[in-house]
């Protein structure tokens, strides 16, 4: 399969659009408050089980960021990292720092609620709850205690539309969601977190359980919410990661091997594991 | 010579399953037919809208409505204990508590059905009612308030036990997609996971309620034996249940229309419970595997 000059080529197809923007960042060196998420000495562990290895990076504002690598490497477990989401997990412990919005959200008082209505979340499968499909692009609304209805509407109708959903749906909006098919659910799913304005969106291989048209939708999606969002995907479909992200960290059991630009860890990738990984060697 | 095998234990398999369900066809008929020998004597009209119920008398009326009544009563207390205390403690059990307490917890609680329900049924008379007299004054020895809170205790486990089964079965996706989006544990129970559990909750809380109707002991016990039409729950009353009970017991000669009235008791009985339960079990088949 003529794997690696496919993802190259969107490369460089994607080096020549980006390149004005793309210059300006990498000439001056960033202050920790221009990233919106920093992680320094991070250690994940599952038990006496080790998840995560002292992982250091930084995630730029609106952005996307990919984080790569093969199955059980840690990418959900990072990404569930943001969000606090492994909370629940009986023997979840952490050690190193996480900070979101220049706030350690893990040692300094924040309120758990309040980060993940910042810190929203999109899922691999799609997982719309057994309600209509207005409810659950209004249920984030609802939890907080709105109670205008000409509001609600008005961010159903918004949300729906940024998901290039509404058009489908606007004649149905009390049908049960679970009706929907699997990319519309998952579009869903990304409504209902935008209508909660949060300011990162988590997402985690949101496409792989979706047909290649409905994946197409979501890629293109991306590139649109990326302007007010920061945004961090994981996945493990390579040129994915190549089409929609402007970072990329490479993930091999535990250990961060490599992150920067996508343009640049596709095209002369440091590591050569990296390398053999992004080129289908290995994964 | 393996077939063979199998085909012996196919055999005592079905032969199993058929004498359960001869045995169902024997009950029902010997009911049927008992019950139609009563009506041939008492109108159905008679049966249903009498408000006195003295077969044992002189002067016999044959009127089901006190019974009714009875057996109602009884059970509307025992569901409203029930209903809060075992669904408070499944969305604790499911959404809140540990794993390993949960393990340990929910085999203690499905010990109250394990509890011989004569023992409940003393329990009633003997610390309940004397209890609740210390709190009203003028509450009969024998009423309907004791026994229908201790029958409320025994049922417990049916709703915190189904209702928890139920609730545990939303797949965990649904949680996370809550709390993804910033709400609380609370929030989550009642908008997402009870929502969605709601079939099986519904089906728990209906077998419940078949189960405090067909309860027998306890009423027999600590409600007294004194059919009355009433909603009193401070008073003696007698459920359909009880009434069985204390003319089996009795001296009745059999075959006679006083013995029959048992049988008509008891289908009434047995009708409400076939229809409840044919409920549960149409909610059952409806709303299964909605997930996949
Ligand atoms: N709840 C858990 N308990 C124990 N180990 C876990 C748990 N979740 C994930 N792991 C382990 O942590 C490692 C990383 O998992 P994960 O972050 O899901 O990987 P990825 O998303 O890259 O496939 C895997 O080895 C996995 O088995
Ligand atoms: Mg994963």
């Amino acid at each position: 399969m003529n794997y690696r000059s496919e993802t190259q080529e969107l490369i460089m197809k994607k080096d020549t659009m980006d390149t004005p923007v793309e210059t300006n960042e990498t000439k001056k060196p960033k202050k920790d408050q221009e990233y919106k998420i920093i992680t320094r000495n991070l250690d994940v562990f599952y038990g006496e089980f080790q998840a995560l290895k002292n992982i250091n990076m930084k995630i730029l504002p609106y952005s996307v960021t990919a984080l790569i690598g093969p199955s059980g490497c840690g990418k959900s477990t990072y990404l569930r990292v943001f969000n606090r989401m492994n909370d629940y997990i009986d023997d979840f412990r952490i050690e190193g720092d996480v900070i979101v919005d220049r706030k350690n959200i893990y040692t300094e008082k924040i309120e758990i609620e309040q980060l993940r209505k910042d810190v929203g979340m999109v899922f691999q499968k799609p997982n719309p709850f057994p309600k209509t499909i207005f409810e659950n692009v209004a249920y984030g609304l609802r939890i907080q205690g709105v109670k205008d209805k000409h509001f609600i509407n008005e961010k159903v109708e918004s949300s729906l539309k940024q998901v290039t959903l509404w058009d489908e749906v606007k004649d149905n909006l009390k049908k049960n969601a679970l009706a929907l098919s699997g990319g519309q659910q998952q579009r869903l799913c990304i409504a209902r977190t935008l209508a909660v304005e949060p300011e990162v969106i988590l997402m985690d291989e949101p496409t792989s359980a979706l047909d290649p048209i409905s994946t197409g939708k979501i890629e293109e999606l991306l590139f649109d919410l990326k302007n007010e969002y920061t945004i961090v995907i994981v996945t493990h479909n390579m040129q994915q990661a190549a089409r929609v992200s402007d970072h990329t960290a490479f993930f091999y059991m535990g250990d961060l091997i490599e992150e920067g630009k996508t343009t640049q860890i596709f095209t002369k990738p440091s590591n050569k594991r990296t390398e053999n990984y992004i080129t289908g060697r290995f994964g | 010579m393996k077939k063979t095998k199998e085909v012996v234990i196919e055999k005592f398999l079905l032969f199993s399953a058929l004498i359960t369900i001869l045995t169902t066809i024997g009950i029902v008929l010997v009911l049927a037919i008992e019950a139609f020998k009563f009506f041939r004597e008492v109108s159905v009209f008679e049966f249903l809208t009498d408000t006195e119920w003295t077969p044992l008398f002189t002067k016999k009326r044959f009127g089901i409505l006190p019974l009714l009544s009875g057996t109602f009563l009884t059970s509307i207390i025992a569901i409203a204990v029930a209903l809060p205390i075992g669904l408070t403690i499944a969305i604790f059990l499911s959404e809140y508590a540990p794993r390993k307490f949960r393990e340990y917890i929910k085999p203690s609680l499905e010990m109250l059905a394990a509890v011989p329900t004569v023992v409940y049924g003393f329990f009633a008379l003997t610390v309940v009612t004397p209890f609740l007299q210390t709190i009203i004054p003028g509450m009969s020895g024998f009423n309907s308030l004791s026994a229908g809170i201790v029958m409320g205790i025994m049922i417990i486990p049916i709703i915190s036990s189904l209702s928890e089964d139920a609730l545990r079965a939303v797949p965990n996706s649904l949680r996370e997609a809550s709390y993804g989006m910033g709400s609380t544990r609370l929030q989550t129970a009642f908008k997402v996971t009870v929502p969605a559990a709601s079939s099986g909750i519904v089906v728990s809380i209906i077998l419940a309620i078949s189960r405090a109707i067909g309860e027998t002991m306890i009423v027999a016990i600590a409600a007294g034996q004194q059919p009355r039409l009433t909603m009193n729950p401070l008073v003696p009353v007698e459920t359909l249940t009880a009434y069985i009970v204390q003319v089996s017991l009795g001296d009745v000669p059999h075959n006679s229309l006083e013995y029959r009235t048992i049988f008509a008791a008891g289908i009434t009985l047995f009708i409400f419970t076939f229809i409840l339960n044919n409920i549960s079990h149409w909610i059952k088949n409806k709303y299964r595997e909605k997930y996949d």
